[in-house]
């Protein structure tokens, strides 16, 4: 609002807006949810740091090189990569007004974000079963804080994902449909980048 | 007690049972009681004149601002009795417990009560009454109808009243965290607090810190987005200014929080060790990473109430504030400060000189920024025509006694200093010197700033008289005490003592706590007598001859705020408005489109508050059940897309020439 009007003291006085202002619904989500991503990021901030302190108290178990299977990962990772792209793809359909091509396309997202948390899951799985969950070292405590927090928000975007389908469903690409998927958006974007943190920083610096 | 040994969990109910009650304790047990009868006379009366419906529609769900804002400050003033009666109970503990007393309270609960008083203060005290101001005036102040995003504010206040519920209900069930406040491992840890007080410590303020996080973002949004045409960030009120650096401080800081909290509950409900000392856990991490959260915190509980002297003494000098500039960046240096200095708090953790140097420097430098703000202040009264109304003498009150608590301040960042006095009761003068006398003084100071305001009358000036001076002497007679024998070495948290010649300061500090409670009762007083005679104290638009925007429009403000948004020309918006002859619209009015009041913000907070009892007491089945009612209740809210309406132009038009003109005003025909 106050970008759209410059007033100096000189200028003859209107005190008042004849109109109401325009404020169109939702003109302060995506600046809202922003600000959100970024206070989540601090929380990922927080578990990077930790990690970074406790990545190397083994307490005598075992290190990344004994546990992480890079290939997995690499795979899980591609997984992810390219449900951003598909995420991408569903954004282009809904500019052009496609719904039915935003549908599709949000459910292959939705797939794809999938594929990641059962390979996550088997990953967690496997350490477990082996022995080595969250209590066995400080080191496997800050590994499953940081990555179970990362699956648990993928959880999260793809409930919202269905969420949302079933809002597009009922009441089409209305304006406010639209914002909220440009905002899940936003927050699948995120959860991208903050994994290209972890596979960096935890799993390629743990192993190479 | 450690009744956990005897009693195990159940499935219907966890490790809840008649053991958890304490009704072993006569001090607990009569307190009950009391709530229980005074509970009961409240609902009782709230039915008898069926209020319950007028509270729901008109309050409980409303996503007005100002009602929300004053609802934070009830919020705060409950909680406020609850944490000055832990006070008071310490301070008789301490009086008693000489020459071979045992004094009244155990080990066991004195030490709840010392880290209940501590964190129902800062977080349910300090940060509702912080909120409530910031929600009540930051949107009128920048001519703004509502905040961004309105139905996240009442989800805020309800997320932070259900923290403040579920601590309160750990009086009764079950126990409190015998930790301190900020529950320090590996005393939090399973294996030295086995109980259920860290759990409930943890859950409530998990459960208020989403409400605080959520307030952030949303005013952050408002002062970004929502501000009046004309009115630039340098034409902005100093309050709004502060505001803004106050909820950048807790949107960056408060997730924080909440991870670290996240990770003390792995380890105490997962067996990780992150802050054990099993395996490699780390104590320390977690000590520095809450202060690094808690130094952000101390900034924002000061901030805004920087703000509200800013306006008070202004307002009540009869000038433009000096330094608006100076101000601002005194205000957002301390924002960037405040982030460099967390490890002051454990200078004897072992981090050596040269850490410790930088540390103790960068909490020194703070001490500059806040200095120019006091000589802003200073200089704006020098020649000044001062009116000495109550918030102003809050005001001075403040500048004389937080300039003591910085100096203190300045002391105790000496790292080779505060390896004696750290742990002392000198520390505890020190916080309480800034706290009480910099934001304690500062909502008075805004209470009564603001109250007609929002009410439409002025608060008693003779209660209000009696209250602030039991305060200011009652505060110096209570903490010079803990000042002097915290330089004798005596340390915090102490229950008995052996030393016969402490004894007199102590009672010394009693009486200061008494003068104290004189000062809450003439608070509460001055607030029944002042409704009484509302209409003697009756007020229009602008009673102070004020400054800025928010005493533009009547007192109260109608739910809409301004039936025209304002254009602003300067700082000092309304200021300018009444020197360059400014008449109140009288005609060509427009229905006004406003968001809809909702229940969800209370259906929601109340499952979170189930959620957190059962994980307090390991109900798993109720934890999954609410957590899963969380979750559908928030989506099925997700669902409802009718959110605001419009008021119609008549009730606007009746309205607008129902209600008082604003003085100094000639209008409304």
């Amino acid at each position: 609002m106050s970008s759209t009007m410059e007033t100096s003291p000189d200028q003859a006085r209107v005190w008042h807006l004849d109109e109401e202002p325009h404020h169109e619904e939702g003109h302060s989500t995506p600046l809202g949810f922003w600000m959100y991503l970024m206070s989540d990021c601090l929380i990922f901030a927080i578990l990077f740091a930790t990690y970074a302190v406790l990545g190397d108290r083994y307490g005598g178990g075992p290190d990344q090189k004994a546990l992480f299977d890079l290939w997995l990962i690499a795979l899980n990772t591609a997984m992810l990569l390219l449900s951003s792209i598909t995420y991408g793809f569903a954004m282009l359909h809904m500019d052009r007004g496609n719904q039915q091509g935003l549908r599709k396309w949000l459910l292959i997202t939705a797939a794809f974000g999938a594929a990641f948390l059962v390979i996550e899951l088997y990953e967690f799985y496997h350490l477990i079963h082996a022995g080595y969950g969250p209590s066995r070292s400080a080191f496997l405590s800050s590994f499953f804080a940081l990555v179970g927090t990362h699956g648990l928000h993928v959880t999260f975007g793809i409930v919202w994902l269905f969420v949302l389908l079933a809002q597009i469903k009922k009441h089409g690409l209305t304006n406010s449909n639209k914002r909220r998927v440009e905002t899940l958006s936003m927050f699948w974007h995120f959860l991208d980048v903050i994994w290209i943190g972890v596979f960096t920083i935890v799993y390629l610096m743990g192993t190479i | 007690m450690a009744t956990e040994a005897i009693h195990e969990p159940t499935f219907l109910l966890g490790k809840l049972g008649w053991h958890s009650i304490p009704l072993y304790d006569p001090v607990i047990l009569g307190t009950f009681i009391g709530v229980v009868v005074l509970g009961t006379l409240l609902v009782g009366a709230l039915t008898y004149y069926k209020l319950w419906s007028y509270l729901w529609t008109e309050w409980f769900t409303s996503v007005d601002h100002k009602k929300i804002g004053i609802m934070y400050m009830v919020l705060g003033l409950v909680m406020f009795l609850r944490g000055f009666a832990d006070a008071i109970m310490m301070r008789l503990q301490q009086v008693l417990a000489f020459n071979g007393s045992e004094g009244y309270l155990n080990a066991h609960h004195y030490d709840q009560v010392f880290t209940a008083h501590g964190v129902i203060m800062i977080f349910f005290v300090a940060m509702p009454f912080v909120t409530g101001l910031m929600n009540y005036a930051v949107p009128l102040q920048i001519g703004a109808r509502d905040v961004s995003f309105p139905f996240l504010n009442n989800f805020s206040f309800w997320m932070t009243a259900s923290g403040a519920g579920l601590t309160m209900i750990s009086l009764f069930v079950g126990e409190y965290a015998k930790t301190g406040w900020l529950a320090f491992p590996p005393l939090s840890e399973l294996s030295s607090s086995p109980d259920v007080g860290v759990d409930y410590y943890i859950w409530g303020l998990q459960i208020a810190g989403v409400g605080t996080t959520l307030s952030g973002i949303n005013l952050l949004a408002t002062i970004i987005k929502m501000r009046a045409p004309g009115m630039t960030l340098m034409r902005m009120p100093i309050f709004t200014w502060t505001s803004l650096c106050t909820n950048v401080l807790i949107v960056a800081s408060f997730p924080v929080l909440t991870a670290t909290l996240a990770l003390l509950t792995l380890d105490r409900y997962m067996g990780a060790n992150f802050f054990t000392n099993e395996v490699g856990g780390n104590p320390m991490l977690y000590i520095n990473l809450i202060w690094i959260w808690g130094h952000p915190e101390v900034y924002i509980l000061i901030l805004p109430l920087f703000g509200v002297f800013s306006e008070v003494v202004a307002t009540f000098s009869a000038k433009r504030l000096f330094g608006y500039s100076s101000m601002v960046y005194a205000t957002i240096c301390i924002t960037i400060l405040s982030y460099l200095v967390w490890l002051h708090h454990f200078f004897t953790m072992g981090s050596g000189a040269t850490v410790n140097s930088f540390f103790g420097i960068a909490t020194m430098i703070i001490s500059i920024p806040t200095g120019a703000k006091l000589f802003n202040w200073l200089f704006t009264m020098y020649r000044g025509r001062i009116r000495y109304e109550l918030p102003m003498m809050w005001a001075v009150a403040f500048m004389l006694t937080f300039a003591i608590g910085g100096m203190t301040g300045v002391m105790l960042a000496v790292p080779p200093a505060d390896f004696i006095l750290h742990n002392s009761l000198f520390l505890v003068a020190h916080f309480h010197n800034v706290i009480i006398g910099g934001v304690v003084f500062g909502v008075f100071a805004g209470i009564n700033y603001w109250f007609p305001k929002a009410f439409g009358f002025k608060l008693d000036r003779f209660w209000g008289l009696i209250s602030f001076w039991c305060w200011v002497i009652g505060f110096w007679v209570a903490f010079t005490p803990l000042y002097i024998v915290g330089l004798m070495g005596v340390t915090r948290r102490m229950r008995v003592f052996d030393d016969p010649s402490l004894h007199i300061w102590f009672i010394i500090a009693g009486f200061g706590a008494l003068f104290i409670a004189a000062g809450i009762f003439a608070l509460l007083m001055q607030i029944f007598v002042s409704i009484k005679n509302r209409k003697a104290l009756a007020v229009d638009g602008d009673p102070w001859d004020a400054r800025t925007l928010e005493w533009a429009t009547s007192s109260p403000p109608p739910d809409y705020n301004f039936a025209f948004t304002p254009v602003v020309y300067a700082v000092d918006a309304w200021s300018d408005m009444k020197a360059n002859g400014y008449t109140a619209p009288t005609s060509g009015f427009k229905p006004i489109h406003m968001p809809r009041s909702s229940g969800a913000g209370v259906i929601l907070s109340g499952i979170a508050l189930v959620l957190g009892f059962a994980l307090v007491w390991h109900i798993w089945w109720l934890a999954v059940v609410s957590f899963v009612g969380l979750i559908a209740a928030a989506i099925r809210h997700t669902f409802d897309y009718d959110r605001d309406y419009h008021i119609p132009v008549e009730t606007v038009i009746r309205t607008e020439t129902g209600r008082l003109a604003p003085s100094g005003v000639s209008t409304q025909g």
